[in-house]
């Protein structure tokens, strides 16, 4: 019987063909994906990598909702032109309680991965609301409206507690003060502040949108972007600390 | 009455399951939706309770209108092909192949022109942006799978498509699920993954009514009248099976709350965008390349009048094509945090991939051996030939960026998106167009209208598409270079705004191939609407005609 006789089989029975297509497709995820869940060397060691505070967490989803990721990546290559530009090389660590990741596949602006700390507040609120007040060329949208609109706090609670038992590390103490925290990190006066930032290492604690009353939207967005790539200390790190 | 036996009407089992099923779901949605966390949760609870309480009138009144017995699954010792499902998946197809388009050319001129995003948050291109590539991609393209697949199947088959009310409960569910995805991206709703948008309630309404169209499917080649399973109905099933697997394995997410439209993806960071890609591309890989491949399987034979050029390249072409697609992810994370070996299979299986891929292309070309010339006569066959070309173009450009020297100019670039947009305007477009052209006429048992139509839609989609994918090859290539380009000192030599500033006149061509793509899109809607409401006309006068001999 010759090979292509042999075939005969999946053609005449559509259970067989059904569990050939199975084992076929299976094994190029199997040996991709699975690795990655208990290889060291997929997330390296590094220290500064910490959850989400509240409002940054609340800024983020702004951004996924938003849906920035189409034109913004947060992935730094290892390239000369993009570590010139971007600042160091992103590791996989610093996406590692990112649910979902968002290193994104377009540029139609700049890379994010490490603008915190780049432009100012003031910058940020001005850009957001009007981009080509600040950067005349700019093609992106602007969003006046996250100024007028208060962040929700009602929930923030259970947004911790979900982030928790999808595997983020966040802390009893975390989720307990998890609407106080997002009011605390835009008030450098409360008493809460030394608290929160034991919580929550080198976060910035400050009012981002410069405006008094209730956080709003603006506020969180701009503390997301001011803490992107800011967690790990370059000066410290040791690339060659994890090879293997 | 006409009805062949006397037997007493009764509601099936699907009729007073699907009834009682989807009267619970209008009551268990309404209160849902007053219980709603957010606007866009509560609207869509609603919108799924209204949905649920017009399904269940819909199919008691069918019940009314009908004879007491189900259609027969043969008349004269002929199958009786179910068509009506068919007939409103190619309908909705063509509907939102114009709204997609037509979002495309929106979003195109929003990068050239940004006020066109009116600062409102509906209204801007990062929501439009999945807006417009699942409208093209998922109810499009869906929409056609779904169709010409039960169409092929049955007819390869030789049997009556399986189930009664499951296959409309496949098509409009199915469209249901588009409509959720699709008001939800305006809402701000989105997971945030390429692709893969739609939220965790979407995901959870698509598993069901993909597990129903696969087991449509599979029970129909199960009842089939022919020995051997045709090679289209090999790619039709590899499609809906890796699909199912896809969903599920990028999707799993938990909501914050039952009652709120927010889940977190329970993957993160570096596993995450491995399964995404892992995802992302296979969607590529299955829905946009063996779904259509099996479209071109059927269709071009059955247009060319020839057989398909070579059995056993099919058989080598379908392993070979869903063995290696599945490897290919990582090549959409050449150089980032993901480990360098995975980067390294990811790149080798791309380019192995070029093989099977230009396997699948000889064969549907050649099929036309022996009938080159209806190229010059027949629109609707040259439409479908030059989708294999543009496939074969696209497959070509897919491994030379996935190797990564290549990939280091090309990606996060428009190059990106000009590769895509050939392959999904000169393939998936065309490859549909083509079937589409072939499949209504064959549905309402007409004459397409005007050939001479299909000829001027040809060529101005043609032109749209070379414009496009021309203007993104440079633009993308003219943005890469600028980022890498350095002064004699030693400085990077652009900012990365005048890099932006570069892209604009591009920006504009590409809108102007967008709006040329979307006119001959335009062009094809009205002939098919005369196509199928033209000879209405001369069939009334039939009908007239026997009256009066009566």
């Amino acid at each position: 019987m010759s090979f292509w006789n042999r075939h005969k089989i999946f053609e005449k029975n559509s259970i067989i063909l059904i569990a050939g297509i199975l084992a076929v497709i299976a094994i190029g995820g199997l040996v991709e994906i699975t690795p990655l869940f208990y290889l060291k060397s997929t997330i390296e060691a590094v220290d500064g990598v910490r959850p989400y505070t509240p409002l940054e967490l609340a800024g983020r989803n702004i951004y996924l909702r938003e849906g920035c990721y189409v034109c913004h990546s947060q992935m730094i290559r290892p390239l000369r032109d993009e570590v010139e530009r971007y600042g160091h090389y992103s590791l996989a660590a610093e996406s590692m309680y990112d649910h979902p990741f968002q290193w994104g596949s377009k540029r139609t602006g700049p890379d994010l991965a490490r603008v915190g700390g780049k432009y100012s507040d003031e910058w940020h609120v001005t850009h957001l609301t009007n981009p080509r007040a600040i950067v005349p060329q700019s093609v992106m949208p602007g969003y006046p409206s996250l100024a007028n609109t208060e962040v929700d706090l009602t929930d923030m609670v259970a947004h911790l507690r979900t982030n928790r038992a999808i595997g983020v590390p966040y802390s009893e103490d975390q989720i307990k003060n998890a609407v106080a925290d997002m009011k605390t990190q835009l008030d450098p006066d409360s008493a809460n502040v030394e608290s929160f930032q034991k919580r929550y290492p080198k976060a910035a604690v400050r009012n981002f949108d410069g405006r008094a009353g209730n956080p709003t939207e603006l506020d969180a967005l701009v503390a997301y972007l001011q803490m992107l790539g800011t967690l790990i200390d370059f000066k410290l790190y040791d690339e060659k600390a994890n090879l293997r | 009455m006409t009805s062949p036996s006397f037997a007493s009407k009764s509601t099936t089992m699907g009729e007073a399951g699907l009834m009682s099923v989807f009267a619970v779901s209008a009551y268990v949605f309404f209160f849902a939706g007053a219980m709603g966390h957010d606007s866009a949760f509560t609207f869509h609870a609603l919108l799924a309770s209204a949905a649920s309480l017009t399904a269940t009138g819909v199919i008691l009144n069918r019940y009314y209108e009908r004879p007491a017995q189900l259609p027969p699954a043969q008349i004269n010792g002929r199958p009786n092909y179910n068509l009506g499902p068919i007939k409103f998946a190619s309908v909705l197809a063509m509907f939102w192949g114009i709204a997609g388009f037509s979002i495309g050319l929106l979003i195109a001129s929003q990068l050239a022109w940004p006020a066109l995003n009116f600062d409102l948050p509906w209204a801007s291109f990062g929501r439009l942006r999945p807006l417009h590539t699942s409208a093209v991609i998922f109810a499009f393209g869906g929409n056609v799978l779904i169709a010409t697949s039960f169409y092929v199947v049955q007819k390869t088959c030789r049997t009556r498509l399986a189930g009664d009310l499951a296959p409309w409960f496949v098509v409009v569910g199915y469209n249901f699920f588009i409509l959720i995805a699709g008001t939800g991206y305006l809402f701000g709703v989105t997971q945030s993954k390429e692709y893969a948008e739609p939220e965790w309630y979407a995901d959870l309404w698509l598993t069901i009514v993909w597990i129903t169209y696969l087991i449509v499917f599979v029970a129909t080649l199960l009842k089939r009248k022919e020995p051997h399973i045709f090679v289209a109905n090999w790619f039709y099933l590899a499609f809906i099976v890796t699909i199912a697997v896809l969903h599920l394995g990028n999707n799993p997410a938990l909501p914050v709350s039952v009652f709120g439209s927010k889940s977190y993806i329970a993957w993160g960071g570096v596993q995450d965008a491995m399964f995404q890609w892992w995802y992302g591309h296979n969607a590529v890989g299955f829905f946009l390349t063996a779904g259509f491949l099996a479209i071109m399987y059927y269709f071009i034979p059955k247009r060319a009048e020839r057989p398909v050029y070579s059995y056993r390249l099919s058989i080598i072409h379908f392993w070979a094509l869903i063995f290696l697609y599945i490897w290919a992810g990582p090549h959409h994370l050449h150089y980032t945090a993901l480990p360098d070996w995975t980067q390294t299979l990811g790149m080798t299986f791309s380019i192995m991939l070029w093989m099977p891929s230009w396997g699948g292309m000889i064969n549907g070309m050649m099929t036309l051996s022996g009938a080159w010339d209806k190229l010059r006569t027949d629109p609707v066959l040259r439409m479908l030939v030059v989708s294999v070309a543009f496939y074969g173009m696209a497959t070509f450009e897919g491994p030379a960026m996935a190797i990564k020297v290549v990939n280091s100019l090309s990606h996060y670039t428009d190059w990106t998106v000009g590769h895509v947009h050939s392959g999904a305007l000169g393939w998936v477009g065309f490859v549909s167009f083509g079937a589409l052209y072939c499949l209504i006429p064959w549905l309402w048992n007409r004459q397409l209208y005007s050939l001479k139509l299909v000829n001027w839609h040809f060529w101005i989609a043609t032109i749209g598409i070379v414009l496009y994918i021309s203007a993104m090859w440079v633009s993308g290539i003219l943005q890469g270079l600028m980022w890498r380009a350095y002064t004699s000192l030693g400085f990077l030599e652009y900012s990365f705004i005048e890099s932006v500033e570069a892209m604009h006149p591009f920006y504009i061509i590409r809108a102007a191939g967008g709006a040329l793509f979307l006119i001959g899109a335009l062009i094809m809607a009205g002939n098919l609407w005369m196509t199928v409401n033209a000879q209405e006309a001369d069939q009334i006068q039939d009908a007239r005609a026997l009256q009066v001999a009566e």
